[in-house]
């Protein structure tokens, strides 16, 4: 019956890193980009919505009102001001900006929010904890349900919004190939702000749910990148729908691991990320990874 | 020739052949440093080479065979584990270092095998999620007390004298040796194909160069050399704490002084390598704000001055001080000066005394 209850739980998580993987994901698929900041944008989300909740009386849930916006606003500005300059100087650049990004950020947090671990789960009362009971021993929580639930919705919204949206559209042109795209009329530099204002929003809304479900500290960022990066290779570069499965892939993994020895959780994610790598290697070879233009810019 | 204008490639400049004297006479003053200077300034030497060795190995790789990691303090902490390992089975302390640095690289080989087929960025997380894998592994091994950590004993039985010489010479012949191989290395068929390589892997390959032996060579020396710098900062240090040594700061110290001094030069490296040590030296106390500056300034040369202090520099006055690359050189007689080879067909937008090697890609070249 445990194994019932890991492999429910490890689904559950599995949401939760899909939500988390769905906006570098779609970076990397519109802007080849992988933001090495991902996770620390993650984090520096979850730091405003504490800090509002400790300072007014403001639910999490309402204080996501005004921060999302504001994760918006800093992954267009991003783009304007950092990734715009990095992608003209070629790939490697993009990589060494946002680390140095995120080594600010992290230590920037640190500086003002101090050592300490930290968790929304008491600014949101039962939530954090009230669950339905499926059968005796066997527990769904609200809140894990709720991210599961969040992450299809905003997977699923994404392809839609991709697929049947003008605007969708002229983000598949773009990534696809962004001067034929410019040649019909496309503003490539709008596109790029939009993708980059998407994916880190989702970040951020990541990042309040996990410090909602556990706790997190200024330093939380990285680990939160690396796996968010994992369920998306897992579950194929630049796929929507693949990042969900990846995500669950992984999160089974960890809970079984966390089963089998304490610190099985970390170990056998890196393990399972590492074999899934190395089986697509070995039997596509460089040309299987597909899925990065794939269900962006093919017609699906 | 038809005109009286052309070029000559020439490697040696008189100012790179002064300056290469001039490299040698200070390596010598280096050698004799712990027996003419006070311990705290021998110290300082070895963690500036432990330094100076992180940073040019960083550059081979990012600079040289454009792969960007993440994690190379995986080698830097398995090289320091390895050699607690050595020396707890018996090996006496200096061999169990070099040993250790040996065993992390040729770990390196099966990890080269799966990493060097993915691309740019998911090279760069899947470094790291190596170095986080190696890191928990570690600290599974009993012979680690998990987080706590471990002293390299077998230490404490050299007098603090002594032991600061040997770390001294050690660090100093390694940071050397790795400089020479570097040097030699680029100097040849393969610093010509990697920087191809580096440029547009396709088309490297489309002309004949073997790109993937070419990218192993140098991730493998890149992992050898951050494994001995990892096991001569267990030998400075004497402890072994997996959380620090198998840190992420490495890296970002690594792209500091890589981005600072110069990506893609074989000089700029070695000068990130000391500005990074003064800057630790004079601002190492402030901790945090430390590493958010060093964030913050590798942010704005990645952004502004991509070829780093030492490109910008070279560039501007056309100076090189090693002779790693080669310069066309214009002259004006029918005749090359000397029986030197003419370059047989010098591209028209290459200012004369200018590098060819990093501004634009030489010719790629089989690999040998």
């Amino acid at each position: 019956m445990i194994w019932v209850t890991q492999l429910l739980n490890g689904v559950l998580l599995g949401g939760y890193y899909a939500l988390l993987a769905c906006g570098l994901s779609f970076m990397f698929g519109v802007m080849r980009i992988i933001n090495l900041a991902h996770g620390d944008f993650a984090i520096l989300s979850a730091c405003l919505v504490f800090l509002i909740a400790n300072t007014t009386d403001i639910s999490p849930f309402i204080a996501l009102v005004v921060v999302l916006p504001l994760m918006a606003l800093i992954g267009w500005g991003l783009q304007r001001w950092m990734l715009e300059r990095s992608l003209r100087a070629g790939m490697l650049v993009p990589l060494l900006t946002t680390f140095g990004l995120a080594i600010v950020i992290e230590n920037g947090l640190f500086e003002y929010f101090g050592a300490d671990t930290r968790s929304l789960a008491p600014y949101i009362g039962d939530f954090a904890y009230d669950s339905w009971a499926i059968t005796g021993n066997v527990y769904i929580g609200y809140l894990a349900a709720l991210i599961f639930a969040l992450a299809v919705v905003l997977l699923g919204g994404l392809k839609l919004f991709l697929t049947y949206t003008s605007l969708g559209r002229a983000i598949r042109a773009t990534a696809e190939d962004s001067d034929t795209a410019a040649l019909v009329g496309i503003n490539a530099r709008a596109v790029y702000g939009i993708a980059a204002a998407i994916a880190v929003a989702t970040a951020g809304l990541a990042g309040v749910f996990l410090a909602m479900r556990a706790v997190f500290t200024p330093y939380s960022g990285p680990e939160q990148l690396i796996f968010a990066f994992e369920a998306v290779v897992i579950g194929g570069i630049g796929s929507l729908s693949g990042t969900l499965v990846g995500g669950i892939v992984l999160g089974v993994a960890q809970t079984f691991g966390a089963q089998i020895n304490p610190q099985g959780f970390l170990i056998t994610g890196h393990v399972v990320f590492l074999v899934v790598l190395a089986g697509r290697l070995a039997l596509t070879g460089l040309r299987g990874r597909g899925g990065i233009q794939g269900l962006l810019a093919r017609q699906p | 020739m038809s005109t009286n204008r052309g070029f000559v490639v020439e490697r040696w400049t008189r100012l790179s052949i002064a300056s290469s004297i001039a490299a040698v006479a200070l390596l010598v003053v280096l050698a004799l440093a712990p027996l003419l200077f006070a311990a705290n300034i021998v110290d300082s030497l070895t963690t500036l080479f432990i330094y100076l060795i992180l940073s040019v190995m960083w550059n081979a790789l990012a600079g040289y065979a454009g792969l960007v990691s993440v994690g190379q303090q995986a080698f830097f902490g398995l090289g320091a584990y390895f050699a607690i390992q050595f020396s707890y089975y018996g090996i006496s302390v200096y061999p169990a270092l070099l040993l250790g640095a040996v065993a992390a690289g040729l770990l390196s080989l099966p990890i080269s095998m799966l990493m060097l087929r993915l691309r740019s960025g998911e090279f760069a997380i899947g470094m790291w999620v190596v170095a986080e894998l190696a890191h928990l592994l570690v600290a599974l091994d009993p012979l680690i007390n998990g987080e706590t950590g471990v002293s390299m004993i077998a230490l404490n039985a050299i007098s603090p004298d002594d032991r600061r010489a040997y770390n001294y010479w050690m660090a100093l012949v390694a940071m050397v040796g790795l400089l020479a191989v570097v040097f030699a290395l680029l100097r040849g068929r393969l610093g010509a194909a990697v920087q191809a390589i580096r440029d547009d892997e396709d088309a490297a390959q489309s002309v004949g160069v073997r790109v993937l032996a070419g990218k192993r060579t140098i991730f493998l020396l890149a992992a050898f050399g951050c494994a001995l710098a990892g096991s001569l900062w267990l030998g400075t240090s004497i402890t072994f704490q997996p959380r620090t040594y198998f840190g992420i700061q490495w890296t970002a110290y690594m792209i500091f002084m890589v981005l600072v001094g110069g990506l893609g030069t074989f000089e700029g490296p070695i000068l990130g390598g000391v500005i990074f040590f003064l800057i630790e030296y004079l601002f190492g106390e402030t901790g945090v704000w430390y590493l958010v500056g060093l964030g913050a300034a590798a942010i704005v040369f990645a952004l502004f001055l991509p070829r780093g202090l030492w490109g910008t520099i070279e560039e501007r006055f056309g100076i090189r001080i090693l002779p790693v690359g080669y310069s066309l050189r214009m002259f004006r007689s029918d005749f090359p000066p000397g029986g030197g080879a003419a370059a047989p067909d010098p591209q028209p937008s290459i200012k004369p005394g200018v590098a060819a090697n990093e501004s634009k890609a030489p010719p790629p070249v089989e690999l040998g």
